[in-house]
């Protein structure tokens, strides 16, 4: 069986940050499940810091730097992604959008992505369904169910009688997650054809 | 092979004296630049084609039939002529009658363009972009090529018995380039005909170029014009040059941090390793140069952007001075001598220049 390959991208700023966290926490919970069912699995998590000036640059010149360009084939060429921000001012910050700004608006179609965000208050949770959710839909990616979004009073509580705890919820987020790329694990490439001349002199009806 | 300049005819002031040249100032410059380029022993200047500000541009036959009446030797040519947005006919009438005052020193380069608003300013729909480049080329290649056409297109209203006037020098037309980027359409529209394919090249990875290129020769040789070897492939190039090498990085470095385009971005020295774009001696620029040969094979025509970022006249004129004198003796020589037979040395030239190179 063909090795699994899952990226995180976290666009988490501080270091340690929680957004990398709930990025580890959410691979994990994933991997865990598809090794539980036999797949080997290969994981990398992308930390968007480090690519902050090469991400600008490439709003610049119009092309991206060659590391920038690795990443980018990285995640585009992941069996399963997973997309973690921190909310800043009522949405996904500016890192984390603009690093989806410079990939083809293609190249996620039919991938599995997870999502997950971070903020200091329960209160922006619906970040998740409002700005995550329709962004992913743009670029037709296949997003996965349960979406985590990690306050930081999650890191320190169990859940109560409404809500399941954080662990819980990345749990089962990991497992229809983990569902997704494994269906998803047949995926084939796509080439990039010609089209002959002969075929676009007739798409205008020329002779 | 042919060398040469290509300006994009930007307005731009000058950072390091915060000084803006008038529009008059610019189109007398670039006259200047391109009377330069003959006199140092250039082969081909060519001019941009733009439609808005800060570019001045915007009506090529005029320059270049200026150029024309001012010089001998040197080809007049574009970089490129906006096939999607001007009349196919009137690109026939103009560069045709340009064919004729200048005896054959003429051929274009066909683009699309970048600049968005263009296209409804022209009464066009830019989402047609490739469509139209391949509609209206296919009528301009027929206009210089039959006496009396009809057609019926998608774009542009009906021609019966249409006649383009005056008539291509001789009967042959002027040679055409298809530039590109990175669309597959072009290069594939390019190998098609048999014309020649141009890269832009500068700005841009040079991955782009050796795909495009790769794309267009396989192509070439499909359609049965040639070998893949035989296609007809042009370059552009970016440099700036003095004596010394950290001289030349000195004195541009500031025209690059603000210059249009990728200015404020990258640092001079991760664009330079990004790009084609050389700062450098003419040696670095020579050797710089002949490595493009690695990934697009042997090419015939290399033009050099020089003129750009708000340099001044006198900066731009010392780079053709320096051009001429000590970098494209060598690169001629060295190309000549990598050049297998067989391989044409140059794009094709009108009967007339042979005539006059014979003479």
């Amino acid at each position: 069986m063909r090795t699994l390959k899952l990226v995180a991208v976290s666009a988490g700023l501080s270091s340690p940050s929680s957004t990398r966290l709930l990025a580890d926490r959410l691979l994990q919970a994933t991997r865990y499940k598809l090794a539980e069912q036999e797949y080997a699995v290969d994981v990398e998590v992308v930390e968007l810091r480090d690519l902050a000036v090469d991400i600008a640059n490439n709003f610049v010149t119009g092309f991206p730097s060659e590391r920038l360009q690795d990443t980018i084939d990285r995640v585009t060429g992941a069996d399963g992604v997973i997309a973690v921000t921190p909310v800043f001012t009522a949405s996904y910050s500016g890192l984390f959008k603009s690093f989806f700004d410079l990939i083809d608006p293609a190249a996620l179609t039919r991938t599995p992505v997870l999502l997950g965000a971070t903020g200091g208050t329960a209160r922006h949770s619906l970040v998740l369904d409002h700005a995550l959710r329709p962004l992913f839909a743009y670029l037709r990616a296949l997003v996965s169910p349960t979406a985590v979004y990690a306050a930081s009073e999650d890191w320190g509580s169990g859940g109560d009688e409404y809500t399941e705890g954080l662990p819980a919820r990345i749990t089962r987020a990991g497992e229809e997650f983990a569902a997704l790329v494994a269906a998803g694990s047949g995926r084939a490439e796509e080439d990039e054809e010609i089209v002959p001349f002969e075929k676009q002199l007739a798409d205008l009806r020329l002779d | 092979m042919q060398f040469g300049i290509f300006t994009v005819g930007d307005v731009t002031t000058d950072p390091t004296t915060g000084r803006t040249p008038s529009e008059h100032e610019r189109i007398k410059n670039t006259v200047a630049i391109a009377l330069k380029a003959e006199e140092v022993g250039l082969d081909v200047f060519a001019t941009g084609e733009h439609h808005n500000p800060p570019f001045v541009p915007s009506s090529p036959t005029t320059l270049l039939g200026h150029i024309a009446a001012r010089t001998e030797n040197l080809i007049l040519s574009t970089s490129t002529t906006l096939i999607t947005t001007n009349d196919p006919v009137k690109i026939a009438e103009d560069y045709a009658t340009l064919q004729h005052l200048a005896d054959g020193r003429v051929d274009l380069m066909m683009g699309r363009g970048n600049t968005g608003p263009v296209y409804p300013w022209f009464g066009q729909d830019i989402r047609q972009g490739i469509p139209l480049a391949i509609e209206h080329y296919a009528l301009l290649h027929k206009l210089w090529r039959e006496d009396v056409v009809d057609w019926e297109g998608k774009f542009r209203s009906a021609l019966q018995g249409f006649t383009s006037t005056p008539r291509p020098l001789d009967g042959v037309p002027p040679f055409v380039w298809h530039g590109s980027i990175r669309s597959p359409e072009i290069a594939e529209q390019a190998a098609y005909y048999g014309d020649g394919f141009f890269a832009n090249h500068i700005f841009w990875p040079k991955q782009h170029t050796e795909k495009m290129v790769r794309l267009y020769r396989q192509r070439y040789a499909h359609y049965g014009h040639g070998t893949e070897e035989q296609a007809i492939v042009g370059l552009g190039g970016q440099v700036f040059m003095r004596k010394n090498s950290q001289d030349a990085v000195r004195e541009f470095r500031p025209y690059f941090d603000n210059a249009p385009v990728y200015g404020h971005g990258p640092s001079l020295e991760e664009f330079s390793s990004q790009t084609p774009l050389t700062v450098g001696s003419p040696q670095e620029v020579i050797e710089r140069t002949l490595s493009f040969r690695d990934y697009v094979g042997d090419y015939q025509r290399q033009l050099f952007l020089v003129d750009h970022a708000g340099l001044p006249l006198k900066t731009v004129l010392e780079q053709l001075d320096i051009l001429g004198e000590e970098v494209v003796p060598v690169l001629r020589k060295e190309f000549e001598n990598l050049r297998p037979a067989g391989v044409p040395a140059t794009a094709p030239l009108h009967p007339a220049v042979t005539a006059t190179k014979e003479a």
